[in-house]
């Protein structure tokens, strides 16, 4: 039995009727997490994570009909049990594990194994078919430990102040911020904030997270500070009005996509720190064994790379059609191509010459070439 | 290595040149004398013979991570750039070597080079272990000669004239040849290079030539050149040649010949040889090496100054006794390993000589232009040697007039003038305080083309569609069976922004993937320039063109509106040239 297909509205659970984060406006949708791209406006009942419902709320209107389930609580939907589960990507966000018959699926929306104090880690769950995102699903991705990249960023910021410069930090407002913000020194000096990331941090100080203090620079009494400070602002601040104000700035990006020299110098930041929300390589290997299961299902990201590499492995492995990952490419900008392409597209075998279609000597526009000459 | 791949990061975290030359002098600064010899060798451009194949590399890179060739490949096409790569795929090695880049290049490095690849797969590995991450890539692309990092000659000059508190121009005096040095980079090499200002002629020592004075494109329309650059009677006109820009060094009754890139190519030419003894010692020219097909030498002797005569109505490139030949001829003549006698009597070179550099010995370069253009033609006649010729000079009375004769340049397969100013010195590099070259390019052949193939590009565009290749339609609009045939590659004159809009309408109208290319709907119409166009029978469209380049995104013009087959068929030379194949293969 299939507890999940795709259809043009998302994915569906065919014996309980509903949806998990569709793009089309439907009656059910099941939400893993406020990611745009995931939580979309317009459906008639929403299920999430209570942890989310302050991000949910704030993203998609107050008065969206929205229920929710506390971790690991179970409801019975036309005989699917459903539960959610921490997926470790942002605050809230969740695995959906459904149970029909004796079977088990786990979709996981977006997911990050490694634990980072600003949500609930990541918690494996046992299922005969899971459903994985493979957004940086290639071996070139491995991630640092967090705790090394926060003293990288300290060190950045440090050295900046010494030298009386602002330090400004892109990054995306929801999720990113707020782990930044994490595990920045807040003795450095003063931590201002674009006003699209503070009423993000709002939502995590009122869930529990303990965030450092920030502020908005119109608020700053004494602007002499100005060149102690970080500021972190999402990458559509860089090279606006806004920005000039914090004058010679060293900037830097944090992102997953960082671990690219190629990306890291088209974006013209003076830094690259690599630090993303999503699983890297091993990360993405460990989960999906982790489960046990033996059908996966890869919805977005490099798809066609883990769905080869799985069935290497030995799973059924197969990719599903979605259009999950756009708002990555927005938040990351031209960062992430790969994500915002057409998946109509067929893959064909390689043709005799890159680049060049094939080319036959004598051809007919030859012929023409030398008769005009 | 650390320091070196530290500074290899400072360099690359950075657009600024402040930045960079801050970095730089640092590591000089801290350098041992053998490192910085051969971070100068690499920074300035140096590139060693690849010391390990990079099939043998990838190999490595699989068999050490464990992984199957095809994603290896998927990695690569995201990535952009081999080196890194291998160094992202290799694992994680937790410390790295301490030992100087010296050290790692001569004793660990050069001496895998001819090993036989069993041999080598065993050394190698336990070395790219000791390596960080960041270590690794820099040796990687050490290994594989692919080291490049947005520092400019001139940087590394400056820097070093930081350390060595030397004018940079001294420095970049000594620094000419540095990376040529068939010897290995040592010591020494470095300590000459910033040594105290007190051993004057060593300077000059042997076959050491003179820094390029290189010249910048004037961008003007034509009637805006007398306010800007004064009148025509200020400067010196000349034929900008399509060949290689060479320094002659005569000295010690020695002949040197440097090419551009300050590499030493005096094999490559032996009929200049003769030259060794027809000039003086201390004579150093600097000209333009073209191939070049010598007018059938005349029956009796000619007195030098008739023949000005009865030339002086023919254009001016064929004032000279002979003709200057397409450079595609001169590239088969690059690309030889050895030059046999029949190529050698096919494609002869010639120096088109323009500027006197050094006469007797001594430094001309402080000279004004003019004096040192009179005292060249003097040379050249004295030396009477086919293989010396002058580059004529071309006159006239207002700069409408020479644009006029400008209008000549293609068909005398020239690219436009030359405009040196006749009271300006001979400056280093693109310097313009002692004086200014300018380039007056013709304006560049142009087609409107369709873009139906794109393929990713490497480094900064990496896993971007830049790389694109055009078509135009094979007979004119009306016609329904008609196709695009492709006629030219181009990746460059787009935007940052412009390059991510294409990159997205890509994505969007993708009819098929094959590997790294994809075909597309063809939407997108692109003025292309280009600078020359010849038959080819590599080409579907029956027609090759030289440096083709994105002019402008025609976003106003419909696909069907695009150029024909036709439309570049009419561009081609009145009398066809012959394929250069062809013509190489001639008795």
């Amino acid at each position: 039995m299939e507890l999940v297909v795709a259809r043009p509205e998302g994915l569906y659970c065919p014996p309980g009727d509903f949806y998990i984060d569709p793009w089309r406006q439907v009656e059910r949708a099941v939400i893993t997490h406020g990611h745009g791209d995931h939580a979309r406006t317009g459906h008639s009942h929403y299920l999430a994570a209570a942890a989310g419902e302050g991000i949910l709320r704030k993203r998609l209107g107050e008065d969206i009909n929205l229920l929710t389930l506390e971790y690991g609580e179970v409801i019975n939907h036309h005989g699917v049990k459903l539960s959610l589960h921490p997926a470790g990507h942002v605050l809230g966000s969740a695995q959906v594990r459904l149970e029909y018959k004796g079977e088990v699926w786990v979709a996981s929306g977006d997911y990050k194994v490694e634990p980072d104090g600003t949500c609930a880690p990541f918690e494996s769950v046992r299922c005969h078919t899971f459903i994985t995102e493979s957004t940086f699903g290639l071996p070139i991705y491995k991630w640092q430990p967090q705790g090394e990249i926060f003293a990288d960023i300290n060190q950045w910021w440090q050295s900046n102040a010494d030298n009386n410069r602002a330090s400004v930090l892109f990054c995306y407002s929801f999720g990113k911020a707020q782990r930044l913000l994490s595990g920045l020194n807040p003795h450095i000096g003063p931590i201002l904030v674009h006003g699209a990331v503070e009423p993000l941090n709002k939502v995590y100080r009122e869930a529990g997270v303990n965030l450092p203090a920030t502020q908005y620079v119109s608020e700053m009494q004494d602007k002499s500070q100005i060149g102690k400070s970080i500021v972190l602002a999402p990458p559509s601040a860089q090279g606006t009005h806004w920005i000039k104000r914090f004058g010679d700035y060293s900037d830097a990006f944090a992102s997953g996509w960082m671990q690219l020299r190629g990306t890291r110098r088209r974006r013209g930041v003076d830094r690259g720190f690599i630090m993303s929300d999503h699983a890297d390589w091993p990360g993405l290997q460990t989960a999906i064994q982790a489960t046990g299961a033996e059908r996966v299902f890869v919805t977005h990201g490099q798809v066609h790379p883990m769905v080869r590499w799985l069935c290497e492995q030995g799973l059924d492995a197969q990719g599903f059609v979605t259009e999950y990952g756009e708002e990555a490419a927005e938040a990351e900008t031209d960062l992430s191509p790969e994500s915002s392409e057409s998946s109509q597209m067929t893959e064909t075998a390689l043709p005799p010459e890159a680049g060049l279609p094939p080319e036959t000597e004598g051809s007919e526009q030859m012929n023409i070439a030398k008769a005009t000459v | 290595m650390k320091a070196f791949a530290d500074l290899y990061s400072r360099l690359d975290a950075t657009t600024s040149s402040n930045a960079k030359l801050a970095a730089l002098r640092d590591y000089f600064l801290l350098a041992s004398p053998a490192d910085a010899a051969w971070a100068v060798y690499f920074l300035a451009g140096g590139r060693p013979r690849q010391l390990v194949p990079t099939k043998l590399l990838r190999e490595l890179t699989l068999t050490v991570a464990s992984l199957p060739e095809w994603l290896f490949e998927e990695s690569y096409h995201s990535v952009g750039d081999l080196a890194e790569t291998m160094a992202l795929l290799l694992p994680e090695s937790a410390h790295t070597s301490e030992e100087g880049l010296a050290t790692w290049i001569e004793n660990k490095l050069l001496p895998l080079r001819g090993l036989a690849p069993d041999v080598l797969t065993l050394q190698l590995t336990p070395l790219l272990q000791q390596l960080d991450q960041r270590s690794k890539l820099v040796c990687i692309k050490l290994i594989t000669g692919s080291f490049r990092v947005g520092v400019s000659k001139l940087l590394v000059t400056r820097a070093l004239s930081a350390v060595a508190e030397i004018d940079a121009k001294r420095i970049a005096q000594r620094l000419v040849g540095y990376t040529d040095l068939s010897a290995r980079p040592t010591a020494e090499h470095y300590l000459r290079l910033i040594a105290p200002l007190n051993e004057e002629g060593d300077e000059r020592s042997e076959g050491q030539p003179y820094p390029f004075f290189l010249a910048h494109p004037l961008q003007l329309p034509t009637d805006e050149f007398e306010t800007a650059i004064g009148s025509p009677q200020d400067w010196l006109v000349e034929w900008k040649w399509d060949g290689i820009r060479a320094q002659l060094v005569k000295r010690d009754g020695q002949l040197w010949v440097w090419s551009r890139g300050e590499e030493l190519v005096t094999d490559r030419f032996p009929e200049l040889n003769v030259l060794a003894e027809a000039l003086p010692d201390g004579t150093v020219i600097d000209g333009e090496l073209v191939v070049w097909k010598h007018a059938p030498a005349p029956d009796v002797e000619v007195d030098p100054e008739k023949i000005k005569d009865q030339i002086a109505d023919q254009p001016a490139p064929q004032r000279t006794q002979g003709q200057v030949q397409p450079f595609a001829l001169l590239q088969q003549r690059i690309g030889r390993k050895t030059l046999t006698a029949k190529i050698l009597e096919n494609l002869p070179v010639v120096i088109l000589a323009y500027d006197l550099l050094e006469w007797q010995g001594e430094d001309w370069r402080e000279q004004p232009q003019s004096a040192r253009r009179a005292q060249l033609e003097k040379v050249v006649l004295t030396c009477d040697r086919p293989q010396l010729q002058l580059s004529p000079l071309v006159t006239g009375n207002s700069w409408q007039d020479l644009d006029r004769q400008r209008e000549a340049s293609r068909s005398l397969g020239v690219e436009g003038f030359m405009l040196k100013r006749k009271d300006a010195q001979y400056g280093i590099g693109r310097t313009k305080d002692v004086g200014v070259w300018w380039k007056w390019k013709i304006e560049p052949y142009t087609a409107d083309a369709v873009l139906i193939y794109a393929q990713t590009g490497h480094g900064r565009r990496a896993s971007l569609y830049t790389d694109y290749t055009f078509a135009v339609w094979d007979s004119a609009q009306g016609n329904p069976d008609r196709k695009l045939v492709p006629f030219a590659k181009a990746y460059s004159g787009l935007t940052d922004a412009e390059m991510r809009e294409v990159d997205a309408i890509i994505r969007k109208t993708t009819v098929e993937k094959f590997g790294p290319v994809r075909s597309v709907k063809p939407t997108l119409v692109f003025e292309l320039g280009f600078e020359g166009i010849s038959l080819s029978g590599r080409h579907k469209s029956g027609i090759a063109v030289r440096f083709p380049r994105m002019l402008r995104w025609r976003q106003d013009k419909p696909v069907a509106e695009a150029d024909t087959l036709q439309t570049l068929q009419a561009l081609l030379p009145q009398v066809s040239r012959p394929e250069p194949k062809e013509e190489a293969a001639l008795p």
